[in-house]
């Protein structure tokens, strides 16, 4: 294989125009791909990962410019090249792959129109040719049924098929580099598992030079040959994807590592180490190594001299004045980890059942397509979001609760709140019946059951300072005398890692974080019994999660709060809960303790959920069991077992036709399926 | 009692910082809101405008030189003089004085009357907004029936049967203007009410008139200050018209609307009264539009 670089990055700079003064969000970036190459760019969000991408094509909109080094293509110069020729080869020789598949295609085109712009702009083609050539595209990319796909628009595909035809037109004129900038972060880990398979398969056919840029270590592991890993617009640490994971030098890249839950690991075994702080923004970088105010390895040297990027080993570069010194540190860590003692789970013979949820449906009730509706003409249909879901959490356990978007997981936690009405079912909470919403629930019962919500910019109220908010709950359940609500809720923001002086800040003036551990913060100032938290970390940087994870098993520790975690990451409920449910389409599929569902036998599903985990290690061959299609309509969800459609191993008529049987594993643990237990052991792919 | 003195103390202490603070806040959010402005020529245009309108009618018996009510006999309809600065109307009233007092007149019924109308449109559309259904269905039907008649001829009905007074106006077109405010905040409560800070003030059991004036009406207020302000000026206008039309204010108020309507029978031999009057109106009116439109468009970018 010729091995010259496709794409080489000399010491690139990129500087945003504001309106008080000129930012450099990029500085000295350099690497190079090469043909078959995957380079993966790893960071936090605000790093600059995207701005690099932009760079190579000139996307930087008005107020960017690339104000330094060299940008090679093919040994070209790039830089400052007439937007004419650029046009040229972005079409050609540049494809790029955006994160949101819905908003990167156009709605009111055709696929086949959008797929064959490309080919008849760049290379000519005429229509017929062009169609053909889009429909081996698609084929290529493993799209079922491209011809009719071609003849549909965006809206009426799932968001992988999307992702795959962006890939397909990325493909089409067969690119010498490819540019991917979060192509997975938007779909579900199901979804993304097979978009990276096919990632990873169109490398090994086609050698296309690819640069691919993830906020995910667990992906980036997957496709990518060198990693680089960018903190605050500099390269920090570059290697091959094998020594980036086995022997990281940079201390940033480590703590990317060890803020991650590992999904193999059982709750208690493993503490997450959060990164402290958040990336300084590019207009006040602080002074010497940037990295500095963050790191726990930190020097007083470190905040004096910029460090330069050092090649420690062949192939191996480090921003670090100190990394010679570092090249045992992982191991010293992890040995600390060792020596610490796992914590031990707290032996309550016999704790007493909080909540009990017994055959609970929710319903939306879906409006009437004719006026005869209204007048009882038309039979009601309903959207199933909950369908006969049951369990019950004892004292001081978090019940995870796992599965697709639109699986009805979010519906569920409302419903048990009270935020939804229950169509029909019983939910006990400490012996009360708590089947009706919120605002007919008493006083008391309210303060035992509080939530903490998903979107941390929509968690907290804009026109009040934090303190205000938290106070309103004080006031409100009377938690203490008036005079002390300002101490508690000094007290309140403590307890959340964050000091009295938040009190007066404005939710626009936190970041993601500190909004969620407000939130938080909220929910707890009544002593609730019970915390119900609805994806509370998904819209969060792995750093930030660490932090936010810790917390709520802190705050779990110390109150004996139950707890019910909402997510769609795997790894982060098997860090969090005791027990875990496996949702599918309204209905539970698999439940019990995380020591057993987290290990076979399991249910289909939960097989492919758990065969789906990005995991952080480049050495894992990945599993072969991919599910393939979408979640169908819960208004109409399938006869018989709901899974059957996309069931890897489906057995037959039998599942089309009948519910399945309840299947009890022993020690709580539960599965749906026509399988015997016995078959189920043998299921192993 | 030892104990307790430690934190009288502290209290006695972070007191005054707390003021101090908010103070700040405070301050800071007016600084903000001047950055805002000046950030936009229209706005500014619009605010200088509206500016001299209001420093008239507070000043006005400083910068006339005659009360709008004094009549001369012998300088009936005369054009501009060293002694009338705009000249006189047909009863000899000096134009000066009866358009800087006409201001008064306006600024105080327009923010008035729009007042109303925004306490009616928010108590009708926040409800309808946050509990949808059947209360949505009632208010907004309703206020479709009285969207349904023109403007102008809805004013002209209420007038017409309760009387022209400067209360009667002000009744007038609140009611005029309330049904699309009501339709505006129905609207921004129907978006928020989806929040999740709206779902954890439920989940303090708040009962629901705390959530809507608490949680919801705060965040309504960028788009409901520009309406304020484009209402004023439609309200201005207004209040001219109906003046025009002889149902606005009781003569002898000076009233914009009334000038034109007395002066315009008088046109071909003295200009001086509509047109001092027209154009009162007409800059006061754009002034407003102006701000409010600079505002939004402001407010709008940084989103």
């Amino acid at each position: 294989m010729d091995q010259s670089p496709i794409l080489t990055l000399k010491n690139v700079a990129v500087t945003y125009k504001t309106r008080k003064r000129d930012v450099d969000a990029v500085r000295d970036v350099s690497f190079e791909i090469s043909r078959g190459e995957n380079l993966g760019l790893v960071g936090e969000s605000g790093c600059g990962k995207s701005t690099v991408a932009f760079s190579i094509v000139n996307f930087l909109g008005r107020n960017g410019r690339v104000t330094g080094g060299d940008i090679l293509f093919k040994g070209e110069q790039l830089r400052d090249r007439s937007e004419e020729d650029l046009r040229k080869l972005r079409g050609a020789d540049i494809s790029m792959v955006y994160q949101e598949p819905m908003s990167a295609l156009n709605p009111s085109m055709r696929i086949q129109d959008q797929l064959a712009e490309s080919l008849i702009a760049h290379r000519g083609f005429t229509k017929t040719a062009a169609f053909a050539e889009s429909v081996d595209a698609l084929k290529i990319v493993y799209m079922p049924d491209p011809e009719a796909v071609m003849l549909r628009y965006p809206h009426q595909l799932s968001g992988g098929q999307q992702q795959r035809v962006l890939i397909a037109m990325a493909m089409l004129n067969n690119p010498s580099l490819l540019i991917m900038d979060e192509p997975t972060t938007a779909l579900d880990v199901t979804v993304e598992a097979a978009v990276l398979d096919l990632i990873a398969e169109l490398q090994e056919r086609y050698h296309t030079a690819t640069l691919y840029i993830s906020h995910n270590l667990g992906v980036v592991a997957r496709v990518s040959h060198k990693v680089a890993v960018m903190y605050a617009g500099e390269i920090v640490e570059l290697a091959d994807t094998r020594t980036i994971y086995r022997s990281p030098m940079h201390p940033y890249t480590m703590g990317l590592m060890r803020c991650l839950p590992d999904v193999d690991a059982p709750k208690g075994t493993r503490t997450l180490h959060p990164i402290q702080g958040r990336v300084p923004s590019p207009a006040n970088l602080p002074a010497g190594c940037i990295f500095s105010p963050r790191c726990e390895l930190a020097q007083p040297e470190c905040s004096l001299q910029h460090p330069q990027l050092v090649e420690m080993a062949p192939g191996h570069q480090v921003r670090c004045l100190r990394s010679l010194d570092w090249k045992d540190a992982k191991m010293i860590w992890e040995m600390e980890e060792l020596a610490k003692e796992p914590c031990p789970h707290r032996a309550d013979p016999n704790p007493d059942t909080v909540l009990n949820v017994e055959q609970a449906k929710v319903y939306y009730p879906v409006p009437f397509k004719t006026v005869g509706g209204i007048f009882g003409l038309e039979k009601r249909r309903y959207v199933r979001a909950s369908d006969d879901v049951s369990f019950s959490i004892r004292r001081g356990r978090t019940l995870g609760i796992v599965g697709e978007s639109g699986c009805g997981k979010s519906t569920l936690a409302k419903a048990i709140v009270g935020l939804e009405p229950l169509y029909a079912g019983k939910v006990d909470f400490l012996g009360l019946d708590i089947s009706k919403p919120v605002d007919k629930r008493t006083q008391a019962t309210i303060k035992e059951l509080q939530m903490v919500f998903q979107d941390p910019n929509g968690v907290l109220n804009p026109s009040y300072s934090v303190g205000d908010q938290i106070a309103f709950s004080l006031r409100r359940f009377k938690t203490v005398p008036a005079d002390q609500v300002h101490a508690e809720v000094e007290r309140l923001l403590q307890a959340v890692k964050l000091d009295a002086s938040y009190y007066s800040r404005l939710p626009r003036q936190l970041s993601g974080g500190e909004k969620q551990r407000i939130g938080i913060a909220r929910a707890i100032s009544t002593n609730p019994a019970m915390l119900v938290c609805d994806e509370p970390v998904s819209a969060l940087d792995v750093s930030v999660q660490a932090a936010v994870l810790n917390l709520a098993l802190e705050i779990q520790r110390s109150q004996n709060t139950t707890m019910i975690l909402i997510s769609h990451d795997l790894s982060s409920v098997r860090f969090f809960a005791d027990d875990v449910a496996v949702m599918y389409l309204g209905r539970v599929v698999e439940i019990g303790p995380c020591e057993t569902v987290y290990r076979p036998p399991n249910h289909p599903y939960t097989t492919a959920l758990l065969a789906a985990v990005p995991r952080p290690d480049p050495d894992l061959t990945p599993s072969h069991i991919r599910l393939s299609g979408r979640v169908p309509s819960a208004v109409n969800p399938p006869a018989g077992c709901r899974f059957n459609t996309r069931c890897p191993f489906k057995i037959g008529a039998i599942c089309q036709q009948q519910e399945p049987p309840r299947r009890d594993m022993g020690n709580g643990h539960l599965i749906f399926c026509h399988y015997t237990p016995e078959d189920l052991g043998k299921l192993k792919a | 009692m030892g104990t307790e003195n430690p934190a009288t103390a502290k209290q006695i202490h972070t007191a005054p910082s707390a003021a101090l603070t908010a103070l700040k806040g405070y301050w800071k959010s007016v600084r903000d809101l001047a950055q805002v402005i000046f950030a936009s020529p229209t706005a500014v245009i619009g605010l200088t405008l509206v500016i001299l309108w209001v420093l008239i009618a507070v000043f006005a018996p400083l910068i006339t030189t005659h009360t709008p009510f004094e009549q001369d006999y012998k300088l009936v309809n005369k054009g501009p003089s060293a002694l009338h600065l705009f000249g006189t109307d047909d009863l000899g009233r000096d134009v000066w004085a009866r358009v800087a007092y006409g201001a008064r007149t306006i600024l105080l019924l327009g923010p008035l009357s729009v007042l109303v109308a925004f306490a009616c449109g928010v108590a009708l559309g926040l409800p309808a907004g946050y509990y949808q259904g059947w209360v949505d269905e009632v208010v907004m039907r309703i206020l479709d029936a009285f969207m349904a008649f023109p403007a102008i001829l809805l004013y002209m009905i209420i007038i017409s049967a309760v009387g022209a007074s400067s209360f009667n106006v002000v009744i007038a077109i609140a009611i005029g203007g309330t049904p699309g405010i009501a339709r505006l905040v129905r609207a921004l409560t129907m978006d928020i009410r989806t929040r999740e800070y709206v779902a954890a003030a439920k989940l303090c059991g708040e009962p629901d008139i705390i959530i809507m004036l608490r949680e919801i009406l705060p965040n309504c207020r960028g788009p409901l200050i520009v309406d304020f302000l484009l209402r004023i000026g439609y309200a201005a206008f207004y209040i001219g018209t109906l003046g025009f039309l002889g149902l606005g204010l009781p003569p002898p108020t000076p009233d914009w609307g009334g000038m034109v309507q007395e002066g315009h029978s008088h046109m071909t031999t003295n200009v001086w009264p509509v047109l001092c009057a027209t154009l009162a109106i007409v800059t006061l009116v754009i002034g407003l539009n102006m701000f409010a439109d600079g505002l939004r468009e402001e407010t709008m970018r940084y989103q």
